[in-house]
């Protein structure tokens, strides 16, 4: 069975984000005055074979501790689906 | 070891590493004999050194040094060190060193965003280990060394920043040529000034300047020479050395 897995890696809310500030500056610079925060980050796409949700979820989670997030700096969260389900929000 | 063939030195290449040839070339300055190792390798071979030198292995894709990590030479690396091996990674080799966790801390973008290629005065904290100690470079002086990095901030959480300073493992910090070490003097944003550092046992050593950039007049400063010959000094009064080689 074929797996996706939406890895989201961030900073450590502790860890300054020039990147991000930077892209809040340009947001700011063109108007949208509410902008507070931005925090910049990675989107990694997996495609994976798994037998089933839970092997897949274990899968996962070794991949981001082994390489996909330094814990010294980073964080990982994820999505995980089925590739046959649409993600939220998409078209399948 | 005989003294007259000079310490073997085994330089690391990985995909994408671009400062082995001059390592080679100021190897030969300082009397070693070096030669490259593929990173697909799993054997050092007999050495007394390893360095791991600059560029962007593997592309530097995903974070500096997290693929090349995983590379088979790396565990010959590592088991070297462990046995008391002198080990240097300068710029891409000290992110490795830290991905690998063979240094603690990360090495993070620049706090400017901006890929900084300069000279760099740096003061020299500490004489420790294999590196810094003795007449060629020792603590309290300020040597000057290129930079060339993106990602060379430095971070680590307070208590390892507070272990490292208290157990005198900052061996290098950026300063002006006067030796404070201050926010402009500070080329990438790291904490605490911190340019280079070294592992528990001292025979470690991560910076992210080049010495070997500064090992001939020719290119504008030697104290990268100095810097290396501080090693050799080291090897060279090495009796166990051989006890160390694979």
């Amino acid at each position: 069975m074929r797996w996706l897995a939406d890895v989201h890696v961030r900073l450590r809310p502790e860890i300054a984000d020039p990147e991000g500030q930077t892209i809040a500056g340009g947001l700011h610079a063109l108007g949208f005055s509410t902008v507070q925060e931005v925090r910049s980050g990675k989107l990694l796409r997996v495609a994976f074979d798994a037998s089933d949700h839970a092997a897949a979820e274990g899968a996962v989670a070794a991949m981001c501790r082994r390489l996909l997030a330094n814990p010294v700096m980073e964080t990982a969260d994820w999505e995980l689906r089925a590739e046959s389900e649409p993600a939220e929000g998409e078209i399948a | 070891m005989s003294d007259r063939s000079g310490p073997r030195v085994a330089v690391v290449v990985f995909p994408g590493t671009w400062s082995e040839r001059d390592f080679l070339h100021v190897s030969g300055l300082v009397g070693w004999r070096a030669r490259t190792v593929w990173h697909t390798d799993a054997n050092l071979g007999e050495v007394d050194a390893v360095v791991l030198p600059g560029g962007f292995a593997h592309g530097d894709h995903l974070r500096t040094g997290a693929i090349a990590r995983f590379s088979p030479i790396m565990g010959a690396v590592q088991a070297f060190a462990e046995r008391g091996g002198a080990v240097m990674g300068s710029c891409n080799g000290f992110q490795i060193l830290c991905e690998a966790g063979m240094l603690p801390g990360a090495l993070m973008r620049n706090d400017h965003l901006e890929f900084r290629c300069d000279w760099q005065w740096l003061r020299v904290e500490r004489a420790i280990g294999p590196w810094l100690a003795d007449d060629e470079v020792a603590a309290g002086d300020v040597i000057r060394l290129p930079i060339s990095h993106g990602e060379g901030r430095y971070y680590a959480d307070v208590p390892t920043l507070d272990e490292l300073e208290a157990s005198g493992r900052v061996a290098l910090r950026y300063a002006d040529a006067s030796g404070a070490v201050t926010p402009d003097a500070n080329p990438n944003g790291s904490l605490r000034g911190i340019a280079g550092i070294v592992n528990e046992r001292g025979n470690v050593l991560g910076l992210m300047p080049h010495p070997e950039r500064a090992a001939e007049s020719d290119v504008g400063g030697i104290d990268g020479l100095r810097l290396l010959r501080s090693l050799d000094r080291w090897l060279v009064a090495q009796p166990a050395a051989a006890e160390r080689r694979l």
